[in-house]
């Protein structure tokens, strides 16, 4: 319960608490050590004043002397708080009271030796003996009232005594608690200040030697160390750049060579074996032509590659400008683009609610591009080929999906069908360089997206892409 | 006296020069071709000066530059010519390997009036040399002081 307090009331309370149950407790047991003693005192001088009433009143009971007996009671006037005494002879007869017409009702007969405490009176019986002969029973009733009172008063001073002392403890720890409270407020204030600024260059006051001045210290010593390591990280960040800067710089100037330099001669061994054809064909036989085919193929597919390549590598670093794509139009574009191969085919295209989304236009259609060029090519030994493109909203994400009745893949390579240059299927079955669902998985990654697939083996294949609903 | 002639090649590639000449020819216009094997080269034929010194007066109807050249690039020839009064309004068409998209920006932003990427396969490239020669030396009509078509 004292958990959310501020820390110098914490104090406070904590301090009040403890002295205040401290003296409740010595008042208490003072307390009762008082009552307790009174009492057995307040016993003891009424059995002394017993006896000597006792010893007094012997010849009187002994010759029966009811006056004598009534005298000597009478003594007892002196004691005031005594407010009943009566003699009983052997028989057990009430032989003389005090006060003489007391209306108070005395015991019918002796009881028991022995006095105990009842209503707030002391009454009790005590023999009276002469040689070791006993005589009779003096009876004794003795008002406590008095005793009480006094008991009260005492409390009542014990009482302000605690008062007095809660409230000096009240002021001592208000002015005492700041020796605790002064320095771990100022810790927290600088803490706070730390937290709400990301400033690491503040510093606690130190107040004194104490655990305190020592968790001041270790603060102080972990800001700064705080400090210099952001230093550093932002030195090591900026290294970092820098590197990486470079590395970028180079692989842009490896693939602006390769776009230049390495189709170059590509170029020239397909050109020349061009005019080689042309001009000595006749010279050549019928494997000497196959030759040239096969070469003038194999300089075009490694030009092919080398395209797809630098495609890749594009797509991998060029900035992304999004911009609001509507998914529905690009996909019929892409679609219609491919009319060459389509037109020839029976295909029914199923193309259905495709929303708006935020993307790079031109490496979004890439991707289109690719997953429908797939979907087509792999559908070709279909009559008809089926090919479905549509969209399900899961979450916070648009989940693309295309799919075909075409010849699949198997699952069991399904971690291989996004790598780079990977291929499930022979050149000569279905040709192709393999980069593209590299650069499928590749633009939608960039995009904050997943990419995956599903196929039942000769079913046909259907694969997925998601983006971001929003983009941050 | 340097024979005058309609198009300006500027071209590096030994190979590269065969292969466009290749396909110029057959558009006949092999004959109307100078060919500058650097872009210093390129430029002096522009200016009428150093080894193609003394040549007719008059400008090519188009200058076919490569992008990668020694001494001065496709680029420097292109920026040269721009801020030339006189060498301004000459077309020029970039004919590259490339296709890197900076390549494509700076010679847009230098003012290139078309840029042709050569493809690897050589019956695409013909063509593609077909078409530019085609266009730019025999259907656009080229601005004022170019040298007129010979025959």
């Amino acid at each position: 319960m004292l958990q959310n307090i501020p820390i110098q009331r914490k104090l406070m309370t904590v301090n009040l608490l403890t002295s205040g149950a401290v003296l409740l407790l010595t008042c208490l047991a003072f307390f009762g050590y008082e009552v307790l003693t009174f009492r057995q005192a307040t016993v003891q001088r009424l059995f002394t004043l017993g006896k000597i009433i006792s010893a007094n009143s012997t010849a009187a009971l002994a010759f029966d002397d009811r006056d004598a007996a009534t005298e000597i009671l009478a003594a007892l006037k002196a004691e005031p708080h005594i407010v009943a005494a009566g003699l009983y002879g052997t028989t057990g007869k009430l032989f003389a009271q005090y006060p003489v017409n007391s209306p108070a009702a005395f015991p019918a007969a002796p009881e028991q030796d022995g006095y105990h405490f009842e209503r707030g009176h002391l009454a009790g019986f005590q023999p009276v003996m002469q040689s070791g002969r006993r005589l009779g029973t003096l009876y004794m009733e003795y008002d406590m009232g008095a005793m009480y009172e006094q008991l009260w008063r005492r409390g009542e001073i014990a009482a302000l005594v605690m008062v007095v002392s809660l409230l000096t403890a009240y002021l001592l720890s208000r002015t005492l608690q700041k020796q605790i409270s002064v320095p771990i407020l100022a810790l927290a204030e600088t803490a706070h200040a730390v937290s709400k600024q990301r400033d690491f260059s503040v510093r606690a006051v130190k107040f004194g030697e104490d655990e305190l001045g020592l968790l001041t210290d270790a603060f102080n010593q972990m800001l700064a160390e705080i400090q210099k390591l952001n230093a550093t990280l932002e030195e090591r960040v900026r290294e970092r750049t820098g590197q990486l800067e470079i590395a970028n710089k180079e692989l842009e100037a490896f693939s602006y060579s390769v776009s230049h330099d390495l189709r170059a001669p590509l170029r020239h061994v397909d050109g020349f074996v061009d005019l080689l054809r042309k001009q000595s064909a006749e010279k050549l036989d019928e494997r000497g032509r196959r030759y040239l085919d096969i070469i003038a193929a194999s300089a075009r597919q490694m030009g092919t590659l080398i395209d797809d390549l630098l495609v890749f590598s594009r797509m991998s670093r060029g900035d992304l400008r999004r911009a609001k794509v509507a998914s529905e139009s690009l996909v019929h574009e892409v679609k219609d683009a491919m009319q060459g191969e389509t037109n020839s085919r029976r295909i029914i295209w199923k193309i259905d609610g495709l929303p708006q989304v935020e993307a790079d236009a031109p490496m979004l259609r890439q991707v289109w591009a690719n997953l429908i060029g797939n979907a087509v090519k792999y559908s070709r030994t279909r009559d008809p080929a089926e090919i479905e493109i549509g969209c399900d909203t899961v979450n916070d994400e648009f989940v693309f999906f295309v799919r075909d009745n075409g010849v699949g893949f198997d699952m069991q390579y399904v971690d291989k069908l996004f790598g780079v240059f990977q291929r499930l299927h022979r050149a000569d079955e279905f040709e192709g360089t393999g980069i593209g669902l590299a650069n499928v998985r590749r633009i939608v990654s960039r995009h904050g997206g997943r990419t995956w697939a599903e196929s039942n083996g000769d079913g046909g294949a259907t694969f997925f892409f998601s983006l971001p609903k929003t983009t941050n | 006296m340097a024979p005058l002639k309609r198009i300006l090649l500027a071209e590096d590639s030994e190979r590269d020069v065969e292969l466009t000449m290749a396909a110029l020819e057959e558009n006949n216009l092999a004959n109307e071709v100078v060919v500058a094997r650097d872009g210093a080269e390129a430029l002096d034929y522009l200016y009428n000066r150093g080894k193609f010194a003394g040549h007719a007066n008059g400008f090519p109807v188009v200058v076919l530059l490569d992008l990668k050249m020694p001494k001065i690039d496709g680029l420097e020839v292109l920026k040269t010519m721009r801020s030339d009064p006189y060498l301004r309004h000459i077309p020029v068409v970039m004919i590259t390997s490339s296709r890197e998209e900076q390549d494509l920006i700076r010679s847009y932003e230098l003012g290139v009036n078309a840029y042709v990427v050569k493809p690897v396969d050589f019956q695409k490239f013909v063509e593609s040399v077909k078409q530019v020669g085609f266009f730019w030396a025999i259907v656009n009509e080229p601005p004022p002081g170019t040298m007129k078509r010979s025959g």
